[in-house]
């Protein structure tokens, strides 16, 4: 499919590089997704990789045992991801508080153990014989269609709702919107995207192993988003591709520390969120550790120089707090 | 038939009766306040009115409906909107946008037309915005509409809320102390906004602690104490009641140590 274009890129992008960059494409569109559960809706997911898994598995499935065609199949699993979103999501996005972190986390591992058990999906010996029918055009083609329907849709009346759910879910409730109703069709939203992830996954790597759907790869995915920032979708875009990339120029470079890729990410995560709180691209809104720190050591300087004057310490923003 | 009918509400947190079989009506177009001491349970009235807490016993009635097993966004609906006592803006979004979010179930677009925006979707984007500016031009906050909530002062922040609030397009709208932190120039204009909410047909129920505006603003008023009703009427035969005062006296005492 688009394999005019496909050839245009194969003519000047070298073989390695255009599985990076596949690769770079699938996870914008898990990083992406994610985000709306995440960065706009204000609820943490712990199991994005179960969602793919999902797409992954029916795809692969349909493609091998059904002959059903490539278009097919990818939407097909999107559409059973989604399914598998509203059945997780619904049970506990009904009720406040991080029960959908429980739930998500959950639900990853009961599925990895259950594709680890059942014979149709070939258990630890992975699923294969998948043709290869994802290509760079394909997977360009579904980055731009994510980004441009959750960039809508987060532009709308639906999407700023979500974000009032992030901001004060109480305050939201009493404006009038459906909180479950609409944290559940983001959590659907975003489980959709990754089961079309999992499928383009699924028909590029020609082989499925449930370890590649493990709880480290949904931490990676949340490490992804955070680092772009949270509620930015470009910041995604950026985040999933430095952080997929990264790893790849180390194994070239620094082998040593591409062998330590979850040190690494943590020690990126940390910089991050020293130097920008919200997030590579994220809005800096309220101020850093760093500035903070910064302030008060330039306040406390201050006064020590001029100790008779009473000049409070610097107050980070105009808005003052309540009473009780 | 009054507006709203309350009728024996009483509210337990465990152990604790916050609410206790209080009965109380509000008639289309008056102004009722709500005054008691700290911990008199006003808050929590809201809260219930609101559906964010099940009363454990009693009625609500609003227009005829009963509301006490309704969700908050049901209620919202129906036309009872709200300010929050300790202000709860959607802070990291634009002052104009905390506005349309108020207006959430004034608009139709769903999730499909909320991606694929059609004419149609666009023209009610439109309104809702112009719409949400005309409110922000009555609270007073003309010119602020792409600030961040979260960088409004105090009282302006109270007034959003105000404004938001209004989106919703309430027949009925409870203000959980609006004056608070507000000083003597910005209380004044808050009593005249609320004065002419009255004109717009919104009938007002308010909880407030600064006596010379409830006295001055409200046509009835109804004292709480320890959760219970212990008077209620005109500003005038609240202020000679002696329940009353012995509440806020024995507060003040209670307060002083
Ligand atoms: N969710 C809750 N869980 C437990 N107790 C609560 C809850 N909400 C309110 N209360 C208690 O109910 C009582 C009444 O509180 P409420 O906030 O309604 O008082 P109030 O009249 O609004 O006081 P104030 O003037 O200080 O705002 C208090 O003792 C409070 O601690
Ligand atoms: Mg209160």
């Amino acid at each position: 499919m688009l394999d005019w274009a496909d050839g245009l890129l194969r003519s000047f992008i070298n073989s390695y590089y255009y599985g990076v960059l596949v690769s770079i494409g699938i996870n914008i569109i898990l990083t992406l997704s994610l985000n709306l559960v995440v960065g706009f809706t204000g609820q943490l997911h712990l199991g994005h990789a179960a969602f793919m898994a999902v797409g992954a598995y029916t795809a692969g499935l349909l493609a091998t045992k059904a002959g059903v065609g490539f278009w097919g199949a990818v939407l097909a699993a999107g559409l059973l991801a989604a399914v598998a979103g509203v059945i997780v999501g619904l049970p506990t996005l009904r009720l406040r508080g991080d029960y959908l972190a429980i739930a998500t986390l959950g639900f990853g591992e009961i599925l990895r153990i259950t594709l680890l058990n059942l014979d149709i999906t070939g258990g630890p010996f992975g699923l294969r014989g998948i043709p290869r029918q994802t290509n760079l055009p394909i997977v360009i083609l579904a980055v731009l269609f994510t980004y441009l329907v959750l960039r809508s849709l987060v532009n709308s009346r639906m999407g700023r709702a979500l974000i009032a759910i992030r901001e004060d879910e109480v305050a939201a409730q009493t404006m009038g919107i459906d909180t479950t109703r609409l944290k559940v069709t983001s959590f659907t939203v975003a489980a959709f995207f990754a089961g079309i992830a999992g499928a383009l996954f699924a028909y590029w790597f020609r082989y499925l192993n449930p370890s590649s759907f493990g709880f480290m790869i949904s931490i990676e995915l949340l490490a992804m988003v955070v680092f772009g920032g949270l509620g930015n979708l470009l910041g995604s875009v950026v985040g999933a591709s430095v952080m997929t990339y990264l790893p790849e120029l180390l194994r070239t470079v620094a082998p040593a520390i591409a062998e330590r890729r979850l040190v690494f990410y943590g020690a990126l995560l940390v910089i991050i969120m020293i130097l920008r709180p919200n997030g590579l691209l994220g809005t800096s809104s309220e101020q850093g550790w760093l500035e903070i720190w910064l302030a008060r050591r330039r306040s406390r300087t201050a006064q020590g120089s001029a100790a008779s004057s009473q000049v409070p310490p610097a107050s980070t923003g105009g808005a003052g707090h309540g009473p009780a | 038939m009054a507006l709203l009918e309350v009728e024996g509400l009483t509210m337990e947190f465990g152990g604790l009766r916050a609410v206790d079989s209080v009965d109380f009506q509000v008639h289309e177009g008056e102004i009722l306040s709500i005054i008691g001491p700290n911990g008199a349970g006003k808050t929590t009235v809201f809260n219930v009115l609101t559906g964010i807490y099940h009363p454990t016993r009693g009625e609500i009635v609003f227009r005829g409906q009963r509301l006490n097993d309704l969700k908050p966004h049901h209620i919202t609906a129906l036309g009872i909107a709200r300010t929050f006592q300790n202000i709860r803006l959607f802070r990291e979004m634009s002052v104009w946008e905390n506005v349309v979010v108020g207006a959430h179930t004034r608009l139709k677009s769903g999730f499909f037309s909320s991606i694929f925006k059609g004419p149609a979707t666009r023209r009610e984007e439109r309104a809702a915005r112009e719409r949400a500016y005309k409110h922000l031009e009555f609270v007073g906050l003309k010119g602020l509409e792409t600030t961040k909530a979260r960088q409004l002062p105090y009282g302006a922040q109270r007034r959003l809320e105000i404004a938001r609030a209004l989106a919703a397009e309430p027949r009925l709208l409870l203000l959980d102390e609006p004056a608070a932190g507000m000083n003597a120039g910005e209380t004044e204009e808050l009593m005249s906004l609320i004065r002419k909410l009255k004109e717009q047909n919104i009938t007002v129920l308010l909880i407030e602690h600064d006596m010379r505006m409830v006295m001055d603003i409200s046509e009835r008023i109804v004292v709480l104490d320890h959760g219970r009703k212990i008077a209620e009427g005109t500003p005038a035969e609240v202020r000679r009641h002696e329940a009353v005062i012995a509440a806020y006296l024995g507060a003040s005492a209670r307060a002083g140590g």
